[in-house]
């Protein structure tokens, strides 16, 4: 895979991820490009169309749009299957997943997606795995958030709050 | 205090900012605010601002002052900083920078962190962003975790693998051994990054393709592994074990086996298991069934399986899913040349398709159309393509008109029917049609001795009815010029009988002549033809003798130049004015496109100027640049 795009039904860029690298101008031009040309397509059309040198996948999930341009000898079939994968992910992480929730938690979509692909290809195929490993990562951000104050609680109450460490560190 | 409240609350300020302008103020404002955060010590709020500065980027407004940033919380030891500073690079940061190359020592520490979900990190953004010399640097450090961890990072370390040797070539050989034991692996990320990695490798160096040619058994195990296990919870997809993996393994195979009879037999058995078991009601399976296809047919099969991969393809045919049309055109395009007469069959379906309402469908319809395009059935081929060429999308019709014509000159069952052929072209995608058509046609009709009265029949109907197509209008001039005695006469075996008078003709030829949709190069051609009337008809010479010397003084320099010429043919050289507007002899092939030292008579072409590609209304006036043969001497005009 080349880059990802999600954007909206009204030209938004809500995600972008390169798995080549481009300069900026170049992004910027084939972004708005791509989008123009994807944007166009009517409900009922194909999900496949050849742009410049490029196979483009799309998908549209409610008011996203999910594109993906793959090389030539990659199978368009599984990418479609790559989208829902990723889309599945962020419904299960979000619960019932919408563009907003995408917008206003951009950093953990991008999360999500590093966890899932990487260099522009599946890191595990199992979904619960994935998942499970981002659980695991929010946690440990949860907890190195918090860490400089508990290491100042239990300082400050080292002799006699035991209790309040264990209450504390229940909290997390 | 949750870290995201801030960066939320700014998202929901641009966002409801009305106009552009108070969107870029407030991003201003943002902007100068993280700038001074940034300046800074440690404030526990950086990690946040970062995040900022990255939802601004994705809006499109410049952030490259955040490039150090980055820098500095990759070598945070907090893992959230660390996190939101590996975004930031893989954001800001690509190899073209150079502040991308301060990162390298921070992932390699923390490649070897005690914690895989930094380690993760790391992975993951050598894997996005990293640039040679930072592949360099790393690739044994990768190679260690090949080896030695636990799945989550071997899965990892696999892809970052995959994008080093994608990157640097050369040090695939470093990654060979260890890739070749992740095969024994029963996780089954690490199994697919490891199909992954050997494919890479195998294709990048063919020595290492005879060494993994070993490995087909092995792969063929794996694979029936997946093809006959029961449902798994964790891996299956609409009743199909793993098809990312399956579509994989089957990709590798491909490669294995190309060009070689014993990796083809020993793969032989698991893709007919494959071909036949995959239920492809849903796309997970037609995925699957799709990449055996291609295996299939690229490997040296058996014709069993080959018939079976292109029956796969035609029952894709007929599906009502669109996407699996579309792909099913694709590969049989793949195969047309080497297996026809299996894709012939599947003929029907691929024309209905012409008719689709998708544009990528159609294409593909059109191409494969054309590929199929026979002796035998150029007929009814030739009916569905002209249809087709009325009501395609005007993206497509110049390829569409350029295809019927190549089609119709190899397989035209008679003169005639390519003649009429290239004429309902005209007349329905005059102004798509490729520069070489006219002469081509012209050619074609000289040499068609016998037609030549139905033709000029046909075209005067033609022009009479719509001058504003340019090659038609060309030719028909050209024609009218030539055959124009037969025109008169009126009776012609093959059409209806006309009557038309020479003032008839000579109205025509003006109309074209004096109307603003007709191009220079079309003015050409009808003045020359109202010329060599002047010795195919009887009555109205002198009227010729006028209308040449009007363009004597044309503001066009071509036509006045041959306006000048004419005029002198009547005035000075009247004697040999019939030998000099003779009528042309059959020409030869060969002769095509050469210019002849002779003026008039002999072979010469005038190949028209840049043909553009405008709909029927050309708008006056026309540039005079577009005129080609202005430099004088041979090379224009009969």
């Amino acid at each position: 895979m080349r880059f990802m795009l999600l954007f909206s039904r009204q030209g938004k860029l809500r995600l972008q991820k390169w798995y080549t690298a481009t300069a900026e101008r170049d992004k910027k031009k084939m972004v708005r490009e791509l989008m123009q040309v994807v944007l166009a397509r009517k409900p009922k059309m194909c999900s496949f169309l050849e742009w410049r040198d490029l196979k483009i996948v799309y998908k549209r999930y409610a008011s996203l749009y999910f594109c993906c341009a793959v090389e030539e000898q990659d199978n368009e079939l599984i990418t479609l299957e790559v989208i829902h994968r990723f889309v599945e992910l962020l419904d299960k992480y979000f619960g019932s997943v919408c563009e907003l929730d995408i917008i206003f938690n951009f950093e953990k979509a991008y999360f999500i997606l590093d966890e899932f692909l990487m260099g522009g290809e599946i890191q595990d195929t199992s979904k619960k795995s994935v998942l499970k490993a981002i659980e695991q990562a929010d946690l440990l951000q949860e907890v190195s958030v918090l860490e400089p104050h508990l290491a100042s609680l239990v300082s400050n109450f080292k002799d006699v709050n035991k209790l309040t460490t264990v209450v504390v560190l229940t909290v997390l | 205090m949750s870290p995201s409240v801030r960066l939320q609350e700014m998202i929901r300020v641009i966002r409801s900012a009305r106009t552009q302008g108070e969107e870029r103020g407030v991003i201003q404002r943002e902007c100068a605010a993280i700038r001074a955060q940034f300046r800074q010590a440690d404030n526990g709020g950086r990690s946040h601002n970062l995040a900022k500065l990255l939802y601004v980027h994705m809006l499109g407004y410049p952030a490259h002052f955040g490039q150090m940033e980055c820098v500095r919380l990759i070598a945070s030891p907090r893992y959230n900083e660390k996190r939101v500073g590996y975004l930031g690079a893989m954001m800001l940061l690509d190899e073209n920078q150079d502040a991308s190359l301060l990162i390298t020592n921070s992932i390699k520490n923390d490649l070897a962190h005690s914690s895989q979900y930094v380690q993760s990190l790391a992975l993951c953004t050598l894997a996005c962003m990293g640039s040679a010399e930072m592949c360099r640097d790393l690739a044994p450090e990768i190679d260690r975790l090949l080896r030695a961890s636990s799945s989550y990072i071997k899965k990892k370390a696999t892809l970052c693998a995959v994008h080093i040797v994608r990157k640097v070539p050369e040090l695939g050989e470093l990654f060979t051994p260890a890739a070749r034991a992740l095969l024994a692996e029963k996780n089954h990320g690490v199994l697919h990054g490891a199909v992954i990695l050997i494919t890479e490798l195998c294709e990048r160096n063919a020595q290492t393709l005879v060494q993994f040619r070993e490995a087909v058994p092995e792969l063929v195990h794996i694979m029936r592994g997946l093809v006959t296990s029961g449902y798994s919870p964790e891996h299956t997809v609409a009743g199909i074990s793993d098809p990312f993996l399956q579509v994989r393994i089957l990709r590798l195979l491909r490669i294995l086996g190309r060009n070689n009879d014993t990796a083809s037999d020993a793969m032989n058995d698991l893709l007919a298991q494959v071909a036949t078991n995959t239920d492809s009601s849903k796309t997970a399976g037609s995925a699957v069934l799709y990449e055996t296809v291609l295996t299939v047919m690229d490997i040296k099969s058996e014709s069993g399986l080959r018939v079976l991969a292109v029956n796969i393809l035609g029952r894709f045919l007929l599906n009502n899913d669109r996407n699996i049309r579309y792909i099913s055109m694709t590969s049989l395009q793949k195969i047309v040349s080497t297996d026809h007469n299996a894709v012939q069959r599947h003929r029907g379906t691929i024309v209905d398709c012409l008719k689709d309402q998708d544009a990528s469908v159609k294409r593909r319809a059109l191409e494969l159309s054309l590929a199929l395009v026979s002796a035998i059935n150029i007929r009814s081929m030739m009916k569905e393509l002209l249809l087709f060429l009325s009501t395609c999308p005007p993206e497509l019709k110049s390829h569409a008109a350029s295809g019927i014509f190549n089609a119709a000159e190899r397989y035209s069952p008679s003169q005639r029917w390519h003649i009429d052929t290239i004429l309902h072209v005209l007349i329905t995608a005059g102004a798509d049609v490729r520069d070489e058509t006219v002469p081509n046609l012209i050619q074609l009709i000289t040499n068609a001795s016998q037609l030549h009265c139905y033709t000029v029949h046909k075209l005067y109907r033609a022009l009479v009815a719509d001058i504003s197509q340019q090659p038609l209008v060309q030719v028909a001039c050209w024609c009218i010029g030539e055959y124009g005695d037969s025109l008169l006469q009126g009776d012609c075996e093959e059409t209806e009988p006309i009557q038309v008078t020479e003032d008839d003709i000579l109205d025509a030829l003006e109309t074209v002549l004096q109307s603003h949709m007709s191009s220079p190069a079309t003015r050409g051609f009808a003045l020359t033809a109202t010329m060599k009337l002047s010795t195919r008809i009887t009555e109205n010479v002198d009227r010729i003798r006028s209308i040449v010397s009007i363009y004597g003084s044309c503001m066009d320099v071509e036509l006045q130049q041959r306006a000048v010429e004419y005029n002198a043919l009547f005035k000075k050289y009247d004697h040999m004015r019939a030998a000099v507007l003779e009528k042309m002899p059959v020409m030869d092939r060969s002769s095509m496109g050469q210019t002849n030292g002779e003026s008039g008579g002999g072979g010469v072409q005038e190949l028209e100027p840049t043909k553009p590609k405008q709909p029927e209304m050309m708008v006056a006036p026309q540039p005079a640049s577009q005129v080609g043969g202005g430099e004088g001497g041979g090379g224009h005009g009969f």
